[in-house]
């Protein structure tokens, strides 16, 4: 091969470059191990983390068993190493598995059009917030304090940038609700948009079509967020928002410290044109037979740069592929039935204990720890191979004594009277 | 003439809802041992009824759904990928097999520091490795992807420059730059000047020198850029710019052509960021996830988003007291999952692998090129990196573009190269084989390729009117973006639903 590029050593094939930009020694980097060292090392690491404990965290990413099909259809090498479907004759299988999973998540919101997927909700927020100011022409995002704090975090390097604003209306320190009073007061002819999020950073519901109604009042757009997708398959789709933006970890994504997760944005079709990321549609091939492509790509930074909606390319069709074959296992019936194990389990938990909010709630909520740190309760429990919930103060320091509890159907009985005999004693 | 392959019975398919009839179901949950809730008592208005058309199927409609769809695509484990720029390596199985391990793929990102001790230490070895390979001082593995690493980047410079007293007003992006450059300069709050490249494909020197003023927060650079080509002024390019107190951005997209023998941080780039789904082997999976690392000299890394790690007794904990930090870009601690199958990868290699897979792939990309320079107009005489750029010249003097023999390359079996990109070439056929290709596919590719310029001498119309061989013939794509039809609605597609 050498000889054919015309060359007899590999070095020549970098002789190009100037001496200055040459690295002169090997990498320090230890020489390459085997597949059984590399499983190994990975092993040790999993079992410094707290590997095979019950958990009751929630706060955005959730413990939901993963339908064994869902990783064989991931696992596929069809699928886990082909391209983003920009040749669509040769890849009319991830097409369709996109459209369908638009499909679905236009079911499960009520909206009209959804694309390909986002990053996560944490980067779908100020996408969504920087979609509202292109529609409305207006600079200002007013945010529900009752939105997981981290997203509100990354709207705000978003804004800082961007030359919008970001500001905060507050809780209703009784029910765990955005408080619409403050809201009302805040809104102004500026406003591009209202951000909440339901069921909230709390596990409250909100009443997302109030929120809505004050929004457009003002002429302002309603964006509704939800990190906990399970919700949709009992709560009413949110159809007075404008935009709805969401995190899908819930559908067979694991936990994995956090990422990759995958987000979506959802909207009406007359924003269809402002919508940013990967979009599949439905058209026909020469033969006049249904074939699916990558559409509207003329709002994108590949064909429109510097002008275009957003500077997303990738998104996580992997993982929106894993969320389309979870929602393909339990279907209509079964995301009811699991979504109806989830409100009970919670239930059941909370009964037993001070919830700190008497907003209505789904799976997740916020207990008073009563005269103990949620600390001390965590430790406690720790020792019985059980992670506790997520102590409050560290996002709200009015919350100082409380801590955020999840129960999933994965959450067994004992290890929910373990939580409650920990918070009780 | 096709030797790669040839037709075979594959499955026609419906969507799922076409499937569907109530009743059916692939889920089993375990009987609850809590006392049920009804959902109309504790929520009132707000249970919804139930999620209109959804789908029910059963488990074997399910598997067969997606596995005759998987049919109907291509990938890496079918042959040889050369989309230039994507860099579309083989993804090795390992990586799959480790990011599962469940001790890391359950750990929730608030479980306490104490039994995350595992994660974080992934996480840290692979910031050390990456500043290792770049050259850098610092990394930060929160992007989620390469975008929103170019992101990150572009706010770090203007984050630095404004406490240095001027965030300034213009990036500099040359005119074959990624269209991801230009997009985010903007998102960033920045004006946009595009830079002409030189006859050789490189970036003009002396338009740079006029074009860099106070006014200059950064020049956006891919090196080696998209012709495949090395910067060879990348010195005096930097030092242009380091002269009025602007920095450099690099886009690494093309890491992969440097690893192991040579660094950014040794020749001036002040900022970049990596795509791990490209020179690290982590999957594209149709289109994400990727991630995005961003790698900084010492100036800019007070101003990288937080947490950072920091070690702490003899662990490692999570410093969120960054008071010049950026802010977040992204929940959490970025994609974990896709940082463990780099790292897996760079242990597989080890530095002596890395720099051979570095080698390798400028083998095979030069091997290309040579073999296809007498039937194809090379864009740039300037040696090849990691890919080589053609131009349909030849071809267009037929009436066929670069379109359509990439069109053409799928009857062959092989999925076509990188199209009408980068926009300074006209017609141009970007090809990037990767290192992991033997000489047999890339023998097989370069003859299909050699054998379309053929046709296009004999019979252009073959070429124009392909694919024939494939199960989908040529996408109207036109109708698509006129019409959108973007999800299934009962009653509406049942026409075409025959397929």
């Amino acid at each position: 091969m050498l000889a054919v590029c015309g060359h007899s050593t590999l070095e020549e094939l970098y002789s190009q470059l100037p001496d200055e930009a040459l690295l002169k020694r090997p990498l320090n980097i230890p020489a390459g191990i085997s597949e059984y060292e590399i499983t190994s090392y990975f092993q040790q690491r999993g079992q410094e983390n707290a590997s095979g404990y019950a958990s009751f965290l929630g706060a955005g990413v959730y413990r939901h068993y993963r339908p064994v099909l869902c990783d064989v259809v991931v696992s596929r090498g069809e699928f886990l190493t082909s391209y983003t479907p920009y040749q669509a004759e040769m890849a009319q299988g991830t097409l369709m598995t996109i459209f369908e999973f638009q499909t679905m998540i236009c079911q499960l919101t009520g909206m009209e059009v959804a694309n390909a997927s986002m990053y996560d909700a944490s980067t779908a927020v100020p996408e969504a917030a920087m979609m509202a100011a292109r529609i409305t022409g207006r600079p200002r995002f007013l945010v529900a304090s009752s939105v997981h704090p981290e997203y509100r975090e990354v709207l705000d390097t978003y804004a800082r940038n961007s030359r919008t604003q970001v500001a905060t209306f507050g809780y209703d320190a009784a029910t765990g609700e955005c408080d619409l009073k403050d809201l009302d007061a805040k809104l102004d002819d500026h406003t591009a948009c209202v951000i909440v999020q339901s069921p909230n950073f709390f596990g409250v519901i909100e009443k997302v079509s109030a929120a809505a109604e004050l929004a457009h009042k003002r002429g302002a757009l309603l964006v509704m967020l939800f990190s906990e997708a399970v919700s949709l398959g009992m709560l009413q789709p949110p159809k007075s928002a404008d935009i709805v933006a969401g995190e899908l970890q819930s559908f067979a994504i694991s936990p994995s410290y956090g990422g990759p997760f995958a987000g979506i944005i959802a909207t009406k079709e007359k924003f269809m044109r402002q919508i940013p990321g990967r979009l599949a549609g439905e058209t026909t091939d020469a033969g006049g037979r249904r074939a699916y492509c990558l559409t509207l790509s003329t709002r994108e930074q590949h064909i429109r740069r510097e002008k275009a909606t957003s500077n997303i390319c990738t998104n996580q069709a992997l993982i929106a592929l894993l969320a389309t074959v979870f929602m393909s296992v339990y279907g209509k019936q079964g995301l009811r039935e699991l979504a109806e194990q989830n409100l009970a389990k919670a239930h059941y938990l909370a009964g037993a204990l001070d919830r700190r909010f008497t907003g209505k709630f789904f799976n997740e909520f916020v207990v008073r720890t009563n005269g103990k740190s949620p600390g001390q309760i965590n430790g406690a429990l720790e020792n019985q191979r059980i992670i506790g919930g997520l102590d409050l103060a560290r996002f709200y320091p009015e919350l100082r004594g409380c801590m955020l509890v999840c129960a999933t159907e994965m959450s067994r009985r004992e290890d929910m009277d373990a939580l409650i005999q920990a918070v009780r004693a | 003439m096709i030797r790669k392959v040839r037709s075979h019975i594959n499955q026609n398919e419906t969507l799922l809802f076409e499937q569907s009839s109530p009743g059916k179901r692939a889920y089993q949950l375990p009987a609850l041992d809590v006392p049920p809730v009804d959902a109309a008592s504790v929520l009132g208005s707000d249970a919804r009824t139930e999620i209109e058309d959804f789908p029910e199927v059963s488990e074997v409609e399910v598997i067969r759904h997606f596995t005759r769809l998987s049919t109907w695509n291509y990938g890496i484990d079918l042959g040889l990928f050369p989309l230039g720029s994507c860099t579309m390596k083989y993804n090795p199985r390992i990586n799959e097999v480790v990011a599962r391990e469940p001790g890391l793929a359950w750990a929730h990102p608030y479980q306490p520091e104490s039994l995350s001790q595992g994660c974080m230490e992934v996480l840290a070895l692979l910031e050390e490795y990456l500043c290792e390979i770049f050259g850098m001082d610092a990394v930060t593995l929160q992007p989620a992807a390469g975008a929103h690493g170019e992101f990150t980047g572009i706010m770090l410079i203007r984050s630095y420059l404004e406490s240095q007293g001027n965030p300034r007003k213009k990036v500099l992006c040359p005119d074959s730059a990624h269209g991801t450059n230009p997009a985010t300069a903007i998102i960033a709050g920045y004006e946009v000047e595009n830079i002409k490249s030189n006859e050789k494909g490189m970036v003009d020197v002396e338009a740079l020198a006029k074009a860099v003023n106070e006014d200059v927060a950064a020049l956006m650079l891919t090196n080696p850029n998209t012709v495949g080509v090395f910067e060879e002024q990348i010195l005096t390019i930097a030092s242009i710019l380091h002269e009025k107190g602007a920095q450099i951005y690099m886009d690494g997209a093309n890491m992969n052509a440097l690893v192991g023998i040579s660094r950014p941080g040794d020749f001036g780039v002040d900022v970049m960021h990596s795509n791990l789904h490209k020179t690290f082997s982590t999957p594209h999976g149709g289109g994400g996830p990727g991630s995005g690392p961003v790698g900084v000299r010492k100036h800019l890394e007070p101003f990288l988003p937080g947490p950072r790690l920091k070690k702490a007794g003899g662990g490692w904990t999570w410093d969120y007291d960054r008071p010049k930090s950026i802010g977040r870009v992204r929940a959490f601690y970025g994609n974990f999952g896709v940082l463990v199958r780099a790292l897996a990868y760079i242990m597989a290699h080890g530095g002596p692998g890395l720099r051979n897979a570095t080698l390798d792939a400028l083998l095979t990309a030069n091997y290309v090129r040579a073999r296809l320079e007498p039937y194809y107009q090379i864009a740039y005489q300037a040696p090849s990196m990691h890919e080589c750029v053609f131009s349909d010249d030849r071809q267009a003097a037929k009436g066929v573009r670069t379109g359509d023999i990439a069109k053409r390359l799928l009857d062959y079996g092989f999925h076509p190269y990188t199209v009408s990109f980068p926009m300074i070439v006209r017609g141009a056929l970007m090809i990037e084989p990767t290192e992991t290709e033997p000489k047999q596919e890339l023998d097989l590719f370069c003859d299909a390729l050699i054998s379309i310029a053929g046709e296009i001498e004999e019979n252009p119309q073959l070429v124009l009117k392909a694919p024939h061989g494939t199960r989908t013939s040529r996408v109207d794509e036109v109708t698509a973006a006129r019409k959108p039809v973007v999800r299934w609605r009962r009653n509406e597609t049942a026409s075409k639903a025959a397929d």
